[in-house]
């Protein structure tokens, strides 16, 4: 069987994150080892035979052998985010096919340099994948994931994220509110800009490899600002979603 | 898997009154799907290079690049995250008039697109010929922005959009089909929407079982 084959994959869990976002569990009938950072394609057939395809980021580690869990967010009008949302429970068989993409992918081979995570709402699917799979396999270099949301209870695996924080030095995590901040916040309120990109790269020692993923605007605006401090552009590894990339 | 499984209650949402290739649907925004940063290149230092099996390597420089005939082309373009938008507005020149400059080798056979910013893209030489490429400098009546390839991209519709690359530089001829940016991440060596050619596995002459990513 090739490697890129569909599959029927069944759905073990669905794990509710926030209220537009849920993981779905995937038990797999031919796993193969994903890297963290990569994606499976999702296909939906209707009974006359209409197709429509999607992909979505893993964010279960490689480790997590067996099955893959895809955390997905609905979209308004989504063809097959709502259809995932409303018309899949455990049990239901998914097509998939995958693991797919060798580019914005984490290995954490030892030696490698610190982390730097910036993610924009569901953009931090992927970066999830390499924080785990990084806890899975002891790599204890200096870590830091800026998460930018609208709202607090837009922060996808918030709970997980902020054990990681308080139990590995190691690790920061860094929030920004743009819409609205939970009461008393003194972080940032703010879309990234170039200073607070100085910001998070001077908590980190130099020189780190940086993993940029979320809407286009705040891919541009972040890739731009790390460029623009002197990291080389091969030290910046971005996935954009567009206006409607999905 | 059996033919006949479909996903009870899945039904189309969306419709397009265009003929999609499969897996695509229809967007009428244009999104940017870029790896890395965004380059930015000053059009005093820009130039575009025609290099490789070709009888007279050629250079032109921005003023000069412009100096060329152009054509406007109205392509439907597919991305291989699965979006296509239909009934584009382009200007720009083709690569069939950028070869009366320097006339092929025989040997040439397949071509790579090279980028400032370091991007390559790999397709068969048959695909950039005959009116179905152009290096685009204007789209829907303005200067190609820097987020979606400006100054200049190769633009070949066809082909899934990734083999039309952004800030392009130069094109590269060669003998042998040497794979790209994508292409060496497992993406297709020719990227054909109507057939689906998304990843190395699903190209025609593909081995089973390869381990390519």
């Amino acid at each position: 069987m090739s490697r890129l084959a569909w599959q029927q994959a069944t759905v073990t869990a669905i794990r509710p994150e926030t209220p537009r976002v849920k993981t779905f569990v995937l038990a797999l009938p031919a796993f193969t080892p994903h890297l963290a950072g990569q994606h499976y394609d999702l296909r939906l057939t209707a009974e006359d035979g209409y197709q429509a395809e999607r992909s979505y980021s893993i964010a279960s580690p490689p480790e997590q052998t067996g099955e893959i869990e895809l955390t997905v967010e609905f979209i308004d009008e989504g063809e097959v985010s709502g259809y995932l949302f409303e018309g899949v429970a455990v049990g239901d068989a998914l097509t998939v096919r995958g693991p797919i993409g060798g580019y914005f992918v984490w290995r954490g081979a030892p030696g490698a340099p610190p982390l730097l995570l910036v993610g924009g709402g569901s953009g931090v699917v992927p970066l999830m994948a390499m924080l785990r799979h990084r806890q899975r396999v002891g790599w204890r270099e200096p870590t830091l994931l800026l998460l930018v949301v609208r709202t607090p209870e837009d922060v996808i695996y918030q709970a997980e994220l902020t054990a990681l924080a308080l139990s590995d030095p190691t690790f920061q995590l860094v929030l920004s509110y743009t819409r609205q901040a939970p009461p008393g916040w003194a972080g940032y309120q703010h879309r990234p800009d170039a200073a607070l990109v100085a910001e998070v790269l001077a908590r980190l020692p130099p020189t780190p490899q940086c993993f940029v993923c979320g809407p286009t605007g705040l891919v541009e605006t972040v890739a731009n600002a790390l460029q623009a401090s002197g990291l080389p552009p091969s030290d910046i590894l971005t996935e954009r979603f567009g206006p409607t990339g999905r | 898997m059996a033919d006949s499984f479909f996903n009870r209650g899945f039904r189309p949402k969306r419709s397009s009154p265009h003929q999609l290739p499969p897996g695509q649907y229809e967007t009428t925004d244009f999104p940017v799907l870029t790896a890395g940063p965004t380059p930015r290149i000053a059009l005093s230092h820009w130039e575009f290079r025609i290099e490789g099996l070709v009888e007279t390597p050629v250079k032109w420089s921005w003023e000069e690049f412009n100096k060329l005939p152009m054509q406007d082309f109205n392509p439907d373009i597919h991305c291989v995250t699965k979006w296509s938008k239909f009934n584009t507005h382009w200007r720009g020149v083709s690569v069939d008039t950028l070869l009366e400059h320097a006339q092929l080798k025989p040997e040439a056979q397949f071509v790579t697109e090279f980028s400032y910013g370091g991007y390559t893209t790999n397709l068969p030489l048959a695909d950039v010929l005959g009116g179905k490429a152009f290096v685009g400098v204007q789209f829907e009546g303005e200067p190609l922005t820097p987020e979606h390839g400006g100054p200049a991209r190769l633009v070949v519709p066809h082909l899934y959009f990734w083999k039309s690359a952004k800030w392009v530089q130069g094109l590269r001829f060669t003998a042998q089909d040497e794979p790209g940016f994508w292409e060496r991440a497992g993406y297709s060596m020719r990227g054909d929407p109507w057939k689906e050619q998304r990843y190395l596995d699903d190209d025609e002459e593909a081995g089973s079982g390869a381990l390519r990513l």
